[in-house]
């Protein structure tokens, strides 16, 4: 079995409020070593207020081929942005 | 640069696949690791980003021969941090060069065995603390122009890699600057080991950038790639350009007395350095070749019972959770 540390995503919470971000990845044997990594390579100029790992073998992504099923139906869904909608001046800002 | 004399591998596939894929690179699309890449992308990147990831690494031996002898409190912990990033830059390039199908003790071993290289210019020793303030400014100096090019780099990791490593990147630059400007602001002795420390630095320093690559058919490769965003003679320039007026600012004396302001190119002309020395020091002849070597092997040897302790003791306490559900 091989003794290499396991990879982790690293997730960060910057200071405002803000989601959780993808920010890289690290190697650590646990989660509670992770964190602490993550705190050394990721947050040393204050970037963040919280942080998530994950390891990285958790991860399911969707294939790069898979963009054109996944995406593109709502390309053609214009109607779903407010731009779509003609609204008269005199209404007033809606 | 840190990736120096990186040759692009030749690459045998699917001409519809790979005219699609130089179609993403035109447009400026970002690759991705589960993208489609042809393979010698891929290997060219593995090489350029391992050969990157281990000059931050190796990088870090110069500058930490001096973090116990810095002239003062503050300094000791401006070096502290300073090397502390380098890590830092060592370890998202790994994890940049892992997305690729690398894992990171594999490129520490093929370093190790001296498959893989790091930057030449870590092979000259820091022989006082004017050296220190030199490396910063010269040789992270170097190293931006190289990095600020490289974050529009085709594949999306390392280019991203690199945008973290130049928000960090001009403190080191300029903690260097500072420290010089002290020295050389300061008694007639410290002005002349600043002056000897850039006399000392500034080829070296030059070759950070390799040899003239403009005819290279390597090079030409990596470019349409975008692995490679400027030639080697462009950046060197640049590096040129935008420090001959901090070398003035000091008072010193330029380090070669080619350097001269050409109007008509609207640059600075400059000797070449000896491009034989630079090739010497590849083969591992340089002043402290066997030195960096010798500690990454150490490094590496005296970790292995912490590195597997901790593995034993998470694969321990795994299986006493699993077994307590
Ligand atoms: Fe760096
Ligand atoms: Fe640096």
């Amino acid at each position: 079995m091989s003794n290499e540390w396991p990879l982790w995503e690293v997730f960060i919470r910057g200071q405002h409020g803000l989601n959780h971000r993808h920010v890289g990845s690290l190697h650590a044997p646990d989660a509670e070593l992770a964190i602490r990594h993550a705190r050394d390579v990721y947050t040393r100029r204050n970037e963040g207020v919280s942080i998530w790992v994950v390891p990285s073998a958790q991860i399911t992504a969707s294939a790069p081929g898979d963009k054109g099923p996944l995406f593109e139906p709502s390309n053609a869904k214009v109607y779903r942005h407010p731009t779509f909608y003609d609204i008269p001046d005199e209404v007033g800002h809606m | 640069m840190y990736a120096q004399m990186v040759k692009s591998e030749a690459t045998n596939e699917d001409p519809a696949l790979l005219a699609a894929f130089q179609a993403r690179i035109d447009a400026g699309e970002k690759i991705e690791p589960k993208d489609w890449m042809p393979e010698g992308y891929r290997q060219t990147l593995i090489r350029q980003i391992g050969q990157h990831a281990h000059s931050e690494v190796v990088g870090q031996l110069p500058e930490g021969n001096w973090i116990t002898r810095a002239p003062t409190l503050e300094r000791k912990a401006i070096l502290l941090a300073k090397v502390q990033d380098e890590a830092g830059h060592g370890l998202y390039l790994y994890c940049a060069a892992e997305t690729l199908g690398v894992s990171r003790d594999d490129l520490t071993e093929a370093l190790l065995a001296g498959k893989m290289k790091y930057s030449s210019i870590f092979n000259y020793p820091t022989l006082n603390w004017a050296d220190i303030g030199a490396v910063g400014w010269l040789v992270d100096g170097a190293a931006i122009v190289n990095q600020v090019a490289l974050q529009r780099t085709s594949f999306g990791p390392y280019a991203r890699a690199m945008v973290r490593i130049c928000k960090e990147e001009s403190f080191h630059a300029r903690q260097g600057y500072h420290a010089i400007m002290q020295m050389a602001f300061g008694t007639p002795e410290q002005k002349a080991m600043a002056q000897d420390a850039v006399n000392r630095l500034w080829f070296p320093a030059m070759m950070m950038f390799g040899p003239s690559d403009k005819d290279s058919v390597h090079s030409a490769q990596s470019m349409a790639w975008k692995i490679k965003i400027n030639t080697n003679d462009e950046l060197r320039q640049k590096f040129v350009d935008q420090t001959v007026p901090q070398i003035l600012y000091l008072g010193l004396d330029l380090p070669d007395p080619g350097l001269v302001w050409n109007e008509a190119r609207g640059h600075y002309d400059f000797t070449e350095p000896d491009w034989s020395e630079f090739y010497d020091v590849l083969k591992g002849n340089g002043p402290c070749n066997a030195d960096r070597m010798a500690a990454r092997q150490k490094a590496w040897d005296d970790g292995a019972w912490f590195r597997d302790g901790l593995m034993a003791h998470a694969r321990k306490a795994a299986a006493r959770k699993m077994a307590a559900e």
